[in-house]
């Protein structure tokens, strides 16, 4: 018996170690935001922020330039998350729902463009959008973007639409229910789970793509927040960085995605466990 | 079923569709409805997909940006990567750091979940928000805080390795050296991808019932001998394809090496594959060239995974 709690001790406080570990360099960014340059100067690391204060935030928001990559990062958001779920639905509608000739074949390319590295195609992207004059623009990164999510997103609904059995509608417009009623009142609350997994997974993949981005939009008014970010580090090889305001405009970048994927976290994960099983 | 009425129009009323055998009678509904995910994939990833294979044949550089014609080279731009050692080396390098890294993520994860499954509960929501938080980090910022980290004159991970007796690590330059700049880069790419593989295969774990580990137990299996001989040959899907998702990825690592870079060199040693193409393509606009290797960097990953998607076929036509 005693034996057994020592081995649950060490157990514990293995588990205790690899936390600190991995939610060190998490903690270290905000610390750091909080503390002035002088402060971060010195060669001993000041482990906690007494004696901090708000004034990176302030330094790095003043010239309205992340409001701006702000701006951008959302715009592209919405436009990818509203098309590449409609999109992705009405394919895994047609794929979980009907058998016809070519479904296979759409399954497979669905499958081998996953594989496919984006490293590998940005050159072609970048001809691509700038000989229809979209470098810099929303448009031009959705559409890669769109592009890059709808194959992960269809084989993610798929499995919420093949979950959904047909009876049920069919009972339904039985009982007198239109059928744009039985949809709307059957069927849509059910796949509700499945849409926002993907809506979710659409976003953080189109709110942190950093190399896309970086081919795509080469201006300076309009990078996204990662790109924006990166010009930060990009500062520090040339001149003394102010690694105060760097980890400021980290933590502005971080934080509320983080606290969000907290919260979305468990459905997502449902979500992609769902398509997988029940595909 | 509930397709047909995402076109078809409110107004139509019940009585105009047969609600028997539509799935044979209503042919061409499930083509109309992947037409707009076609038309994306097509546009977004076929056609410069195509291009990238089309130019991998031409001669385009600098000048054909501004309107001249690109002549067909046939083999050309294979043959000069081929031929050149640089190339291999960016290969090779891309290889190795891809095998080791994704190993040992894949030894860390099933690490960390066999630890969640045996600690108790509190300790257990300890290391699961923790890994959360490192999993929710956007990479760019993630960037930002490791270079800090490891920043030469007052990174906190200089200064602690340097309290270390005997160890001396003051202002030690980690980006300046190809080995432990990608050391630090796997390093990065080990944190960022550790939570998904431990979430995965904890998940895995979670199906393995008591009681089968009592039978175990009670037939005498020490504990190694329940982990090689019950435990892992029953989550081994999960960690196959979780393996074969770290590889893909680990291959293609860009940002990561991108922002590295930044920090500290971008001669060719600290090249990996993506960064590479990326050079070529867009810094000396060696299209063709570019292309060429985009194109070699699709047939390793498909050798790859080529494997998985097999099987995923296989189970869909079930």
């Amino acid at each position: 018996m005693n034996r057994r709690g020592l081995r649950k001790a060490g157990v514990n406080s293995l588990a205790i170690v690899f936390a600190l570990i991995w939610v060190f360099p998490v903690y270290w960014m905000i610390n750091s935001s909080f503390l002035a340059n002088r402060t971060l100067q010195r060669f001993t690391p000041t482990w906690v922020p007494f004696g901090g204060s708000f004034r990176n935030f302030q330094a790095v928001l003043a010239d309205g330039s992340f409001f701006k990559a702000l701006g951008m990062s959302l715009a592209i958001a919405a436009v990818v998350v509203f098309f590449a779920v409609l999109f992705a639905f009405l394919a895994a509608v047609a794929i979980s729902r009907f058998r016809f000739r070519g479904r296979a074949s759409f399954v497979l390319a669905v499958l081998l463009i996953q594989m496919l590295p984006a490293e590998a195609l940005f050159i072609a992207q970048y001809k691509m959008i700038s000989s229809v004059n979209l470098l810099n623009t929303v448009i031009g990164v959705s559409v890669i973007y769109i592009a890059a999510v709808v194959p992960f997103t269809v084989w993610m609904l798929r499995g919420f639409v093949a979950g959904v059995p047909a009876d049920l509608e069919e009972a339904a417009m039985v009982d007198g229910l239109s059928r744009s009623k039985a949809f709307f009142k059957i069927t849509f609350p059910l796949l509700m789970p499945g849409l926002v997994a993907s809506a979710v997974y659409a976003f953080l993949q189109a709110w942190n793509e950093f190399t896309v981005a970086l081919v795509l939009l080469t201006k300076d008014d309009s990078a996204t927040l990662p790109l924006w970010l990166r010009g930060f580090i990009q500062a520090s090889a040339t001149r003394e960085t102010d690694w105060g305001q760097v980890m400021a405009a980290s933590t502005l970048v971080a934080v509320p995605i983080i606290i969000f994927f907290m919260i979305v976290q468990g459905r997502m994960t449902a979500g992609l466990v769902s398509g997988a099983v029940k595909g | 079923m509930s397709v047909t009425i995402d076109r078809t129009p409110a107004t139509v009323t019940p009585t105009t569709v047969a609600p028997k055998n539509r799935r044979k009678r209503r042919g061409g509904i499930p083509y109309w409805l992947l037409v707009p995910a076609i038309a994306i994939l097509v546009i977004g990833t076929g056609y410069p997909t195509a291009w990238q294979l089309v130019n991998s044949f031409r001669d385009y550089g600098l000048a054909q940006q501004f309107g001249k014609p690109a002549p067909w080279v046939g083999f050309d731009n294979y043959t000069s990567l081929i031929t050149d050692t640089q190339f291999w080396g960016v290969v090779g390098r891309s290889l190795i750091f891809c095998a080791v890294t994704a190993a040992v993520t894949l030894a860390i994860g099933l690490g960390l979940a066999l630890l969640m499954a045996a600690a108790s509960r509190a300790a257990r929501l300890a290391l699961q928000i923790s890994l959360l938080l490192a999993w929710a980090m956007p990479v760019v910022a993630a960037m930002t805080v490791w270079t800090w980290l490891f920043d030469r004159r007052r990174g906190v991970i200089n200064y602690t390795l340097d309290k270390l007796p005997g160890v001396d690590m003051y202002r030690y330059d980690w980006l300046a050296e190809p080995l432990s700049f990608f050391a630090v880069a796997s390093i990065i790419v080990i944190w960022m991808s550790v939570p998904f593989v431990a979430f995965s295969l904890y998940a895995g774990l979670t199906q393995v019932s008591e009681e089968v580990l009592e039978a175990a137990d009670l037939d005498g299996a020490s504990g190694s001998q329940r982990l090689r001989l019950v435990i892992l040959p029953i989550i081994r899907p999960v960690m196959s394809i979780v393996l074969l998702l770290q590889i893909i990825w680990d291959l293609r690592v860009f940002t990561q090496i991108k922002i590295l870079q930044d920090a500290g060199s971008n001669a060719t040693e600290f090249d990996l594959l993506g960064t590479y193409i990326y050079k070529i393509g867009t810094g000396s606009q060696h299209f063709g060239v570019s292309a060429a290797a985009s194109v070699i960097v699709l047939l390793i990953t498909l050798a790859v995974s080529g494997a998985y998607v097999w099987r995923v076929m296989k189970e869909d036509s079930q």
